[in-house]
Protein backbone atom coordinates (compact mmCIF):
# COMPACT_ATOMS: atom_id res chain seq x y z
CA UNK A 1 0.00 0.00 0.00
CA UNK A 2 2.66 2.52 0.84
CA UNK A 3 4.38 1.49 -2.39
CA UNK A 4 1.35 2.19 -4.31
CA UNK A 5 0.51 5.68 -2.26
CA UNK A 6 4.54 6.54 -3.27
CA UNK A 7 3.98 5.56 -7.07
CA UNK A 8 1.08 7.61 -6.99
CA UNK A 9 2.74 10.49 -5.50
CA UNK A 10 5.63 10.49 -7.79
CA UNK A 11 3.26 9.87 -10.82
CA UNK A 12 1.80 12.94 -9.69
CA UNK A 13 4.78 15.09 -9.43
CA UNK A 14 6.01 14.27 -12.60
CA UNK A 15 2.77 15.32 -14.58
CA UNK A 16 2.40 18.31 -12.48
CA UNK A 17 5.75 19.32 -13.22
CA UNK A 18 5.49 19.13 -16.84
CA UNK A 19 2.17 20.89 -16.64
CA UNK A 20 3.98 23.75 -14.48
CA UNK A 21 7.19 24.05 -17.16
CA UNK A 22 5.13 24.06 -20.31
CA UNK A 23 2.47 25.83 -19.28
CA UNK A 24 2.01 28.02 -16.01
CA UNK A 25 5.14 29.14 -15.04
CA UNK A 26 5.41 30.82 -18.74
CA UNK A 27 2.27 32.23 -18.62
CA UNK A 28 3.01 33.70 -15.05
CA UNK A 29 6.44 35.13 -16.58
CA UNK A 30 4.40 36.72 -19.02
CA UNK A 31 1.57 38.17 -16.93
CA UNK A 32 4.57 39.68 -14.50
CA UNK A 33 6.31 40.84 -16.98
CA UNK A 34 3.49 42.65 -17.76
CA UNK A 35 2.22 44.56 -14.67
CA UNK A 36 5.73 44.76 -13.88
CA UNK A 37 5.83 48.24 -14.62
CA UNK A 38 2.25 49.14 -13.47
CA UNK A 39 -0.97 49.03 -14.73
CA UNK A 40 -0.83 52.25 -15.98
CA UNK A 41 1.84 51.29 -18.25
CA UNK A 42 -0.10 48.42 -19.73
CA UNK A 43 -3.42 50.40 -20.03
CA UNK A 44 -1.51 53.23 -22.32
CA UNK A 45 0.08 50.21 -24.35
CA UNK A 46 -3.51 48.76 -25.23
CA UNK A 47 -4.86 51.95 -25.73
CA UNK A 48 -2.89 53.20 -28.83
CA UNK A 49 -4.87 54.13 -31.97
CA UNK A 50 -3.19 51.48 -33.32
CA UNK A 51 -4.17 49.01 -30.69
CA UNK A 52 -7.62 50.13 -30.51
CA UNK A 53 -7.94 49.88 -33.99
CA UNK A 54 -6.52 46.24 -34.01
CA UNK A 55 -9.09 45.48 -31.55
CA UNK A 56 -12.07 46.52 -33.32
CA UNK A 57 -10.50 44.87 -36.33
CA UNK A 58 -10.48 41.36 -34.34
CA UNK A 59 -13.84 41.87 -33.05
CA UNK A 60 -15.33 42.82 -36.20
CA UNK A 61 -13.65 39.46 -38.02
CA UNK A 62 -15.17 37.55 -35.14
CA UNK A 63 -18.73 39.27 -35.13
CA UNK A 64 -18.65 38.29 -38.74
CA UNK A 65 -17.31 34.52 -39.06
CA UNK A 66 -18.74 33.48 -35.88
CA UNK A 67 -22.62 33.53 -36.50
CA UNK A 68 -22.27 32.82 -40.32
CA UNK A 69 -20.62 29.53 -39.06
CA UNK A 70 -23.11 29.11 -35.98
CA UNK A 71 -25.81 29.24 -38.46
CA UNK A 72 -23.78 26.62 -40.70
CA UNK A 73 -22.88 24.49 -38.10
CA UNK A 74 -26.40 23.87 -36.82
CA UNK A 75 -27.65 23.04 -40.12
CA UNK A 76 -24.81 20.74 -41.03
CA UNK A 77 -25.38 19.16 -37.81
CA UNK A 78 -29.25 18.43 -38.88
CA UNK A 79 -27.69 16.88 -41.64
CA UNK A 80 -25.20 14.73 -40.56
CA UNK A 81 -27.39 13.66 -37.62
CA UNK A 82 -30.65 12.78 -39.46
CA UNK A 83 -30.35 12.74 -43.18
CA UNK A 84 -29.36 9.82 -44.46
CA UNK A 85 -27.59 10.48 -47.61
CA UNK A 86 -24.69 8.82 -49.97
CA UNK A 87 -21.59 10.73 -49.26
CA UNK A 88 -21.83 11.48 -45.88
CA UNK A 89 -18.26 9.90 -44.42
CA UNK A 90 -17.31 12.22 -47.57
CA UNK A 91 -18.40 15.05 -45.80
CA UNK A 92 -17.13 14.18 -42.38
CA UNK A 93 -13.89 14.17 -43.54
CA UNK A 94 -14.45 17.56 -45.35
CA UNK A 95 -15.15 19.74 -41.94
CA UNK A 96 -12.08 17.99 -40.25
CA UNK A 97 -10.25 19.46 -43.16
CA UNK A 98 -9.43 23.10 -41.34
CA UNK A 99 -8.32 20.94 -38.43
CA UNK A 100 -5.72 19.29 -40.27
CA UNK A 101 -4.14 21.81 -42.61
CA UNK A 102 -1.87 24.30 -41.66
CA UNK A 103 -3.03 27.96 -41.28
CA UNK A 104 -0.32 29.42 -43.74
CA UNK A 105 -1.66 26.84 -46.27
CA UNK A 106 -5.56 28.15 -45.74
CA UNK A 107 -3.57 31.91 -46.68
CA UNK A 108 -1.90 30.99 -48.84
CA UNK A 109 -4.87 28.97 -50.74
CA UNK A 110 -6.59 32.09 -50.25
CA UNK A 111 -4.52 34.23 -52.34
CA UNK A 112 -4.56 32.07 -55.16
CA UNK A 113 -8.31 31.91 -55.78
CA UNK A 114 -8.38 36.08 -54.99
CA UNK A 115 -5.03 37.22 -54.81
CA UNK A 116 -3.42 38.80 -58.48
CA UNK A 117 -3.56 36.47 -61.59
CA UNK A 118 -6.06 34.25 -59.31
CA UNK A 119 -9.02 32.18 -60.10
CA UNK A 120 -11.08 35.34 -59.41
CA UNK A 121 -8.17 37.87 -59.10
CA UNK A 122 -10.23 40.39 -60.91
CA UNK A 123 -13.27 40.83 -58.68
CA UNK A 124 -14.41 44.50 -58.17
CA UNK A 125 -13.35 44.73 -55.21
CA UNK A 126 -10.27 43.63 -52.75
CA UNK A 127 -10.21 40.47 -50.73
CA UNK A 128 -6.52 39.86 -50.58
CA UNK A 129 -4.62 42.46 -48.12
CA UNK A 130 -8.23 43.97 -47.07
CA UNK A 131 -10.62 43.01 -44.55
CA UNK A 132 -12.45 40.68 -46.69
CA UNK A 133 -9.28 38.19 -46.83
CA UNK A 134 -9.41 38.14 -43.05
CA UNK A 135 -12.83 37.50 -42.89
CA UNK A 136 -12.30 34.42 -45.51
CA UNK A 137 -9.42 33.17 -43.36
CA UNK A 138 -11.01 32.93 -40.00
CA UNK A 139 -14.18 31.79 -41.37
CA UNK A 140 -12.57 28.77 -42.92
CA UNK A 141 -10.18 28.17 -39.81
CA UNK A 142 -13.54 27.78 -37.47
CA UNK A 143 -15.78 26.10 -39.82
CA UNK A 144 -15.95 22.84 -37.75
CA UNK A 145 -16.53 23.98 -34.29
CA UNK A 146 -20.11 24.29 -34.14
CA UNK A 147 -21.14 20.97 -36.19
CA UNK A 148 -18.59 19.36 -33.72
CA UNK A 149 -19.77 20.38 -31.24
CA UNK A 150 -23.54 19.81 -31.97
CA UNK A 151 -23.99 16.84 -33.89
CA UNK A 152 -23.59 14.63 -30.83
CA UNK A 153 -26.07 16.30 -29.68
CA UNK A 154 -28.33 16.13 -31.83
CA UNK A 155 -27.78 11.86 -31.96
CA UNK A 156 -28.30 11.49 -28.40
CA UNK A 157 -31.47 13.40 -28.49
CA UNK A 158 -33.07 11.59 -30.92
CA UNK A 159 -36.04 12.41 -32.62
CA UNK A 160 -39.03 11.29 -31.01
CA UNK A 161 -40.16 14.81 -29.60
CA UNK A 162 -39.80 16.39 -33.53
CA UNK A 163 -42.00 13.61 -34.50
CA UNK A 164 -44.55 13.91 -31.80
CA UNK A 165 -44.51 17.27 -32.77
CA UNK A 166 -44.89 16.70 -36.11
CA UNK A 167 -47.74 14.51 -35.39
CA UNK A 168 -49.48 17.08 -33.10
CA UNK A 169 -49.32 19.60 -36.21
CA UNK A 170 -46.72 21.63 -35.37
CA UNK A 171 -44.57 22.88 -39.10
CA UNK A 172 -40.90 22.39 -39.45
CA UNK A 173 -40.14 25.76 -38.38
CA UNK A 174 -41.81 25.67 -35.17
CA UNK A 175 -40.67 22.29 -34.50
CA UNK A 176 -37.08 23.48 -35.00
CA UNK A 177 -38.08 26.63 -32.69
CA UNK A 178 -39.69 25.12 -30.09
CA UNK A 179 -38.19 21.58 -29.89
CA UNK A 180 -34.89 21.10 -31.46
CA UNK A 181 -33.14 24.30 -30.95
CA UNK A 182 -33.58 24.56 -26.72
CA UNK A 183 -32.41 20.94 -27.09
CA UNK A 184 -29.33 21.69 -28.31
CA UNK A 185 -28.74 24.88 -26.94
CA UNK A 186 -25.77 24.15 -24.73
CA UNK A 187 -24.11 22.58 -27.46
CA UNK A 188 -24.50 25.24 -29.60
CA UNK A 189 -23.10 27.62 -27.04
CA UNK A 190 -20.37 25.48 -26.74
CA UNK A 191 -19.14 25.86 -29.76
CA UNK A 192 -19.52 29.34 -30.25
CA UNK A 193 -17.72 30.01 -27.19
CA UNK A 194 -14.77 27.71 -28.95
CA UNK A 195 -15.49 29.36 -31.97
CA UNK A 196 -14.87 32.78 -30.66
CA UNK A 197 -11.85 31.80 -29.10
CA UNK A 198 -10.68 30.56 -32.19
CA UNK A 199 -11.18 33.42 -34.51
CA UNK A 200 -9.98 35.98 -32.04
CA UNK A 201 -6.62 34.36 -31.84
CA UNK A 202 -6.09 33.78 -35.22
CA UNK A 203 -2.74 34.16 -36.81
CA UNK A 204 -0.92 32.08 -39.21
CA UNK A 205 -3.95 32.41 -42.27
CA UNK A 206 -4.71 35.94 -41.26
CA UNK A 207 -1.05 36.78 -41.59
CA UNK A 208 -0.59 35.53 -44.82
CA UNK A 209 -3.69 37.61 -45.92
CA UNK A 210 -3.62 40.53 -44.15
CA UNK A 211 -0.83 42.52 -45.65
CA UNK A 212 -0.38 43.97 -42.29
CA UNK A 213 -1.45 47.72 -42.23
CA UNK A 214 -1.34 48.80 -39.26
CA UNK A 215 -4.79 51.03 -38.39
CA UNK A 216 -6.63 49.11 -41.49
CA UNK A 217 -5.77 45.42 -41.84
CA UNK A 218 -3.87 44.81 -38.82
CA UNK A 219 -5.52 42.37 -36.11
CA UNK A 220 -4.50 41.94 -32.24
CA UNK A 221 -2.59 39.06 -33.13
CA UNK A 222 -0.71 40.70 -36.09
CA UNK A 223 -0.10 43.61 -33.58
CA UNK A 224 1.61 41.03 -31.08
CA UNK A 225 4.05 40.07 -33.54
CA UNK A 226 4.76 43.53 -34.78
CA UNK A 227 4.94 45.12 -31.66
CA UNK A 228 7.59 42.19 -30.76
CA UNK A 229 9.59 42.32 -34.20
CA UNK A 230 9.79 46.23 -32.90
CA UNK A 231 11.65 45.28 -29.75
CA UNK A 232 8.39 47.02 -28.03
CA UNK A 233 8.67 43.94 -25.81
CA UNK A 234 6.33 45.87 -23.26
CA UNK A 235 4.05 46.64 -25.91
CA UNK A 236 3.95 43.03 -27.14
CA UNK A 237 3.63 41.57 -23.87
CA UNK A 238 0.63 44.04 -22.71
CA UNK A 239 -1.23 43.17 -26.12
CA UNK A 240 -0.61 39.35 -25.07
CA UNK A 241 -2.09 39.71 -21.44
CA UNK A 242 -5.27 41.02 -23.15
CA UNK A 243 -5.29 38.32 -25.73
CA UNK A 244 -4.28 35.65 -22.70
CA UNK A 245 -7.51 37.34 -20.81
CA UNK A 246 -9.76 36.13 -23.31
CA UNK A 247 -8.52 32.72 -23.47
CA UNK A 248 -9.38 32.23 -19.34
CA UNK A 249 -12.69 33.62 -20.20
CA UNK A 250 -12.97 31.24 -22.47
CA UNK A 251 -11.94 28.53 -20.29
CA UNK A 252 -13.89 29.65 -17.90
CA UNK A 253 -16.90 29.70 -19.95
CA UNK A 254 -16.37 26.11 -21.64
CA UNK A 255 -16.05 25.00 -17.73
CA UNK A 256 -19.31 26.45 -16.81
CA UNK A 257 -21.21 25.33 -20.12
CA UNK A 258 -20.11 21.67 -19.82
CA UNK A 259 -21.62 20.25 -17.11
CA UNK A 260 -25.07 22.18 -18.38
CA UNK A 261 -24.23 19.69 -21.70
CA UNK A 262 -23.97 17.10 -19.77
CA UNK A 263 -27.71 17.28 -18.51
CA UNK A 264 -29.69 18.55 -21.15
CA UNK B 1 -55.41 7.17 -36.72
CA UNK B 2 -55.50 7.66 -40.63
CA UNK B 3 -54.25 10.99 -39.74
CA UNK B 4 -51.18 9.91 -37.25
CA UNK B 5 -49.91 7.49 -39.65
CA UNK B 6 -50.63 10.13 -42.77
CA UNK B 7 -48.08 12.62 -40.81
CA UNK B 8 -46.08 10.22 -40.08
CA UNK B 9 -45.76 9.55 -43.14
CA UNK B 10 -45.78 12.46 -44.60
CA UNK B 11 -42.88 13.49 -42.06
CA UNK B 12 -40.42 14.32 -43.95
CA UNK B 13 -37.95 12.18 -42.71
CA UNK B 14 -34.43 13.83 -44.20
CA UNK B 15 -36.35 17.46 -44.71
CA UNK B 16 -34.30 19.53 -41.86
CA UNK B 17 -31.04 17.44 -43.23
CA UNK B 18 -32.22 18.12 -46.99
CA UNK B 19 -32.11 22.08 -46.03
CA UNK B 20 -29.18 21.57 -44.37
CA UNK B 21 -27.32 19.18 -46.55
CA UNK B 22 -27.64 21.89 -49.71
CA UNK B 23 -26.57 25.13 -47.15
CA UNK B 24 -23.49 22.48 -45.50
CA UNK B 25 -22.25 21.43 -49.57
CA UNK B 26 -22.40 24.94 -50.97
CA UNK B 27 -20.77 26.56 -47.72
CA UNK B 28 -18.18 24.10 -47.69
CA UNK B 29 -17.58 24.17 -51.57
CA UNK B 30 -17.25 27.70 -51.36
CA UNK B 31 -15.25 28.69 -47.86
CA UNK B 32 -12.99 25.03 -47.97
CA UNK B 33 -12.90 23.45 -51.13
CA UNK B 34 -12.69 25.88 -53.59
CA UNK B 35 -9.49 27.45 -52.12
CA UNK B 36 -7.54 24.31 -51.63
CA UNK B 37 -8.59 22.77 -55.14
CA UNK B 38 -6.76 26.09 -56.28
CA UNK B 39 -3.69 25.11 -54.18
CA UNK B 40 -3.65 21.79 -55.96
CA UNK B 41 -4.57 22.83 -59.40
CA UNK B 42 -2.32 25.61 -59.29
CA UNK B 43 1.08 24.41 -57.95
CA UNK B 44 1.68 22.37 -61.01
CA UNK B 45 1.24 25.25 -62.93
CA UNK B 46 4.59 25.88 -64.37
CA UNK B 47 4.49 21.84 -65.52
CA UNK B 48 5.44 19.06 -63.56
CA UNK B 49 9.23 19.82 -63.85
CA UNK B 50 8.46 23.34 -61.79
CA UNK B 51 6.36 21.11 -59.55
CA UNK B 52 9.46 18.66 -58.74
CA UNK B 53 12.25 21.29 -58.43
CA UNK B 54 10.26 23.43 -56.07
CA UNK B 55 9.32 20.16 -53.67
CA UNK B 56 13.11 18.78 -54.16
CA UNK B 57 15.03 21.84 -53.98
CA UNK B 58 17.53 21.47 -50.88
CA UNK B 59 15.79 24.12 -48.64
CA UNK B 60 12.21 22.82 -49.30
CA UNK B 61 13.39 18.98 -48.06
CA UNK B 62 15.31 20.32 -45.24
CA UNK B 63 12.40 21.83 -43.94
CA UNK B 64 10.47 19.09 -44.57
CA UNK B 65 12.30 17.01 -43.21
CA UNK B 66 13.03 18.95 -39.81
CA UNK B 67 9.48 19.39 -39.66
CA UNK B 68 8.46 15.22 -39.65
CA UNK B 69 11.35 14.75 -37.22
CA UNK B 70 10.02 16.91 -34.72
CA UNK B 71 6.42 16.43 -35.08
CA UNK B 72 7.26 12.82 -34.72
CA UNK B 73 9.22 13.38 -31.54
CA UNK B 74 6.18 15.83 -30.06
CA UNK B 75 4.00 13.02 -30.75
CA UNK B 76 6.08 10.38 -28.90
CA UNK B 77 6.44 12.49 -26.05
CA UNK B 78 2.47 13.70 -25.74
CA UNK B 79 1.77 9.89 -26.18
CA UNK B 80 3.87 9.12 -22.72
CA UNK B 81 3.06 12.60 -20.91
CA UNK B 82 -0.79 12.86 -22.18
CA UNK B 83 -1.67 9.54 -20.95
CA UNK B 84 0.32 10.11 -17.45
CA UNK B 85 -1.52 13.44 -17.16
CA UNK B 86 -5.33 11.92 -18.12
CA UNK B 87 -4.45 8.90 -15.37
CA UNK B 88 -3.27 11.80 -12.57
CA UNK B 89 -6.81 13.58 -13.18
CA UNK B 90 -8.89 10.88 -13.59
CA UNK B 91 -7.46 8.07 -11.24
CA UNK B 92 -5.89 10.51 -8.49
CA UNK B 93 -7.61 13.00 -6.12
CA UNK B 94 -5.54 16.31 -4.72
CA UNK B 95 -6.53 19.36 -4.07
CA UNK B 96 -6.61 22.24 -6.87
CA UNK B 97 -7.47 19.01 -9.11
CA UNK B 98 -10.60 20.81 -11.19
CA UNK B 99 -8.28 23.75 -11.60
CA UNK B 100 -5.85 21.94 -13.20
CA UNK B 101 -8.66 19.95 -15.58
CA UNK B 102 -9.61 23.24 -16.61
CA UNK B 103 -6.00 24.49 -17.65
CA UNK B 104 -5.54 21.70 -19.88
CA UNK B 105 -7.72 23.48 -22.38
CA UNK B 106 -5.76 26.67 -22.27
CA UNK B 107 -3.42 26.24 -25.08
CA UNK B 108 -6.43 25.52 -27.62
CA UNK B 109 -8.12 28.96 -26.21
CA UNK B 110 -4.75 31.03 -25.95
CA UNK B 111 -3.76 32.29 -29.60
CA UNK B 112 -0.91 30.63 -31.03
CA UNK B 113 1.13 33.92 -31.39
CA UNK B 114 0.59 34.18 -27.34
CA UNK B 115 1.70 30.71 -26.65
CA UNK B 116 5.26 31.26 -28.66
CA UNK B 117 5.80 34.78 -26.91
CA UNK B 118 4.94 32.74 -23.46
CA UNK B 119 7.41 30.04 -23.83
CA UNK B 120 10.11 33.04 -25.00
CA UNK B 121 9.38 34.84 -21.88
CA UNK B 122 10.60 31.62 -19.49
CA UNK B 123 13.12 30.11 -21.81
CA UNK B 124 14.44 33.05 -24.30
CA UNK B 125 16.78 35.82 -23.87
CA UNK B 126 15.24 37.32 -21.17
CA UNK B 127 15.20 34.31 -19.26
CA UNK B 128 14.64 35.28 -15.88
CA UNK B 129 15.63 32.38 -14.75
CA UNK B 130 18.85 32.37 -17.13
CA UNK B 131 17.81 29.57 -19.52
CA UNK B 132 17.97 30.44 -23.54
CA UNK B 133 17.31 28.37 -25.91
CA UNK B 134 15.41 30.58 -28.52
CA UNK B 135 16.20 30.10 -32.03
CA UNK B 136 17.34 26.80 -31.38
CA UNK B 137 15.55 23.02 -32.74
CA UNK B 138 14.27 22.35 -29.07
CA UNK B 139 12.47 25.53 -29.07
CA UNK B 140 10.48 24.42 -31.76
CA UNK B 141 10.16 21.55 -30.37
CA UNK B 142 9.00 23.15 -26.87
CA UNK B 143 6.18 25.17 -28.94
CA UNK B 144 5.06 22.08 -30.57
CA UNK B 145 4.54 20.40 -27.04
CA UNK B 146 2.89 23.55 -25.60
CA UNK B 147 0.13 23.87 -28.57
CA UNK B 148 -0.75 19.73 -28.85
CA UNK B 149 -0.73 19.71 -24.87
CA UNK B 150 -4.62 18.56 -25.12
CA UNK B 151 -5.03 16.34 -27.29
CA UNK B 152 -3.71 12.57 -26.43
CA UNK B 153 -4.91 14.01 -22.38
CA UNK B 154 -8.71 14.77 -23.42
CA UNK B 155 -8.68 11.66 -26.06
CA UNK B 156 -7.39 8.97 -23.03
CA UNK B 157 -9.33 10.85 -20.69
CA UNK B 158 -12.92 9.53 -21.18
CA UNK B 159 -11.94 6.07 -22.02
CA UNK B 160 -10.16 6.11 -18.45
CA UNK B 161 -13.58 6.99 -16.75
CA UNK B 162 -15.53 4.57 -18.73
CA UNK B 163 -12.80 1.79 -17.31
CA UNK B 164 -14.27 -0.88 -16.10
CA UNK B 165 -12.83 -1.60 -12.54
CA UNK B 166 -13.99 -5.51 -12.05
CA UNK B 167 -11.58 -5.65 -14.70
CA UNK B 168 -8.47 -4.74 -12.49
CA UNK B 169 -9.60 -5.49 -9.37
CA UNK B 170 -9.71 -9.14 -10.80
CA UNK B 171 -6.35 -9.24 -11.68
CA UNK B 172 -5.09 -7.75 -8.15
CA UNK B 173 -7.10 -10.89 -6.96
CA UNK B 174 -5.31 -12.97 -8.87
CA UNK B 175 -1.93 -12.12 -7.93
CA UNK B 176 -1.12 -9.55 -10.30
CA UNK B 177 1.01 -6.36 -9.23
CA UNK B 178 0.53 -2.47 -10.17
CA UNK B 179 2.50 -3.27 -13.21
CA UNK B 180 1.21 -6.15 -14.80
CA UNK B 181 -2.01 -4.74 -14.50
CA UNK B 182 -1.26 -1.33 -15.99
CA UNK B 183 0.71 -3.14 -18.90
CA UNK B 184 -1.56 -6.08 -19.30
CA UNK B 185 -5.04 -4.74 -18.48
CA UNK B 186 -5.33 -0.85 -18.48
CA UNK B 187 -2.71 0.42 -21.22
CA UNK B 188 -4.48 -2.29 -23.79
CA UNK B 189 -7.75 -0.49 -23.42
CA UNK B 190 -6.42 2.89 -23.54
CA UNK B 191 -4.02 2.17 -26.78
CA UNK B 192 -6.79 2.94 -29.37
CA UNK B 193 -7.34 6.77 -27.69
CA UNK B 194 -3.93 7.17 -27.17
CA UNK B 195 -3.51 6.54 -31.00
CA UNK B 196 -6.74 9.02 -31.86
CA UNK B 197 -5.04 11.47 -29.62
CA UNK B 198 -1.57 11.17 -30.99
CA UNK B 199 -2.42 11.36 -34.29
CA UNK B 200 -4.53 14.30 -33.97
CA UNK B 201 -1.17 15.81 -32.20
CA UNK B 202 0.88 14.89 -34.92
CA UNK B 203 -1.29 16.61 -37.86
CA UNK B 204 -1.24 20.11 -35.91
CA UNK B 205 2.48 19.82 -35.49
CA UNK B 206 2.95 19.38 -38.97
CA UNK B 207 0.99 22.35 -39.92
CA UNK B 208 1.67 24.70 -37.05
CA UNK B 209 3.25 28.31 -37.67
CA UNK B 210 1.71 30.72 -34.91
CA UNK B 211 3.76 29.29 -32.02
CA UNK B 212 6.81 28.80 -33.70
CA UNK B 213 7.40 31.97 -35.95
CA UNK B 214 8.80 34.05 -32.73
CA UNK B 215 11.12 31.36 -30.88
CA UNK B 216 12.36 29.24 -33.77
CA UNK B 217 14.41 31.94 -35.64
CA UNK B 218 13.21 30.49 -38.89
CA UNK B 219 17.41 29.31 -39.70
CA UNK B 220 16.89 27.53 -43.00
CA UNK B 221 18.54 24.02 -42.88
CA UNK B 222 18.11 24.06 -38.85
CA UNK B 223 15.40 25.84 -37.39
CA UNK B 224 12.91 26.08 -40.48
CA UNK B 225 9.91 24.17 -40.66
CA UNK B 226 7.79 23.86 -43.39
CA UNK B 227 5.16 26.07 -43.13
CA UNK B 228 7.08 28.81 -42.29
CA UNK B 229 9.56 27.87 -45.69
CA UNK B 230 5.73 28.36 -47.32
CA UNK B 231 5.28 31.41 -45.50
CA UNK B 232 9.17 32.80 -46.74
CA UNK B 233 8.11 31.86 -50.54
CA UNK B 234 4.74 33.35 -50.49
CA UNK B 235 6.31 37.13 -49.14
CA UNK B 236 9.11 36.50 -51.64
CA UNK B 237 6.42 36.66 -54.47
CA UNK B 238 6.50 32.70 -55.52
CA UNK B 239 3.29 31.69 -54.34
CA UNK B 240 3.56 28.35 -57.17
CA UNK B 241 6.30 27.39 -55.96
CA UNK B 242 4.89 27.61 -52.29
CA UNK B 243 1.46 25.89 -53.41
CA UNK B 244 3.93 22.57 -54.68
CA UNK B 245 5.15 22.36 -50.74
CA UNK B 246 1.70 22.75 -49.65
CA UNK B 247 -0.13 19.87 -51.95
CA UNK B 248 2.99 17.75 -49.76
CA UNK B 249 1.47 18.76 -46.41
CA UNK B 250 -1.89 18.35 -47.40
CA UNK B 251 -1.38 15.26 -48.30
CA UNK B 252 0.41 14.32 -45.13
CA UNK B 253 -3.04 16.01 -43.42
CA UNK B 254 -5.08 13.71 -45.54
CA UNK B 255 -3.33 10.66 -44.76
CA UNK B 256 -3.39 11.28 -40.83
CA UNK B 257 -6.99 11.82 -40.89
CA UNK B 258 -7.75 8.78 -42.85
CA UNK B 259 -5.62 7.14 -40.54
CA UNK B 260 -7.86 8.48 -37.48
CA UNK B 261 -11.41 7.68 -39.68
CA UNK B 262 -9.22 3.91 -39.29
CA UNK B 263 -8.11 4.20 -35.65
CA UNK B 264 -11.58 5.39 -34.48
CA UNK B 265 -13.23 2.06 -36.51
CA UNK B 266 -10.60 -0.20 -35.19
CA UNK B 267 -11.28 1.55 -31.24
CA UNK B 268 -14.94 0.57 -31.99
CA UNK B 269 -14.83 -2.44 -33.63
CA UNK B 270 -16.58 -4.28 -30.38
CA UNK B 271 -18.73 -1.77 -30.21
CA UNK B 272 -21.30 -2.96 -33.00
CA UNK B 273 -23.62 -4.54 -32.13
Amino acid sequence: MTADRRWRIGLRALGLGYLALLLLIPIGVVFYRTFENGLGAVYDSVTTPAAISAFSLTLTVTAIAVPLNTIFGVLCALALARGRFRGKALLNAIIDLPFAISPVVVGLALILVFGRGGWLGDLPFQVIFSVPGIVLATIFISVPFVVREVTPVLKEVGDEQEQAAATLGAGRWQSFWRITLPSIRWGVAYGVVLSVARCIGEFGAVSVVSGKISGETETLTLLVEKRFQNFDLAGAYAASALLAFIALATLLAMTMINPRRDDA
Amino acid sequence: MTTLALNLRGRPAGRPGALGLGVSTLWLSLIVLLPLAAVVARSTEGGLDAFWSAVSSRQAVSALRFTLLVSLVTTLINAVTGTLIAWILVRDRFRGQRVVNALIDLPFALPTIVAGLTLLALYGPTSPVGIDVAFTQFAVLLALLFVTLPFVIRAVQPVLIELDREMEEAALSLGANARTVFLRVILPNLVPAILSGAALAFARAVGEFGSIVLISGNIPFETQVASMFIFKQIESDNPIGAAAISVVLLALSLVVLIGIRGLGRWGARHDRR
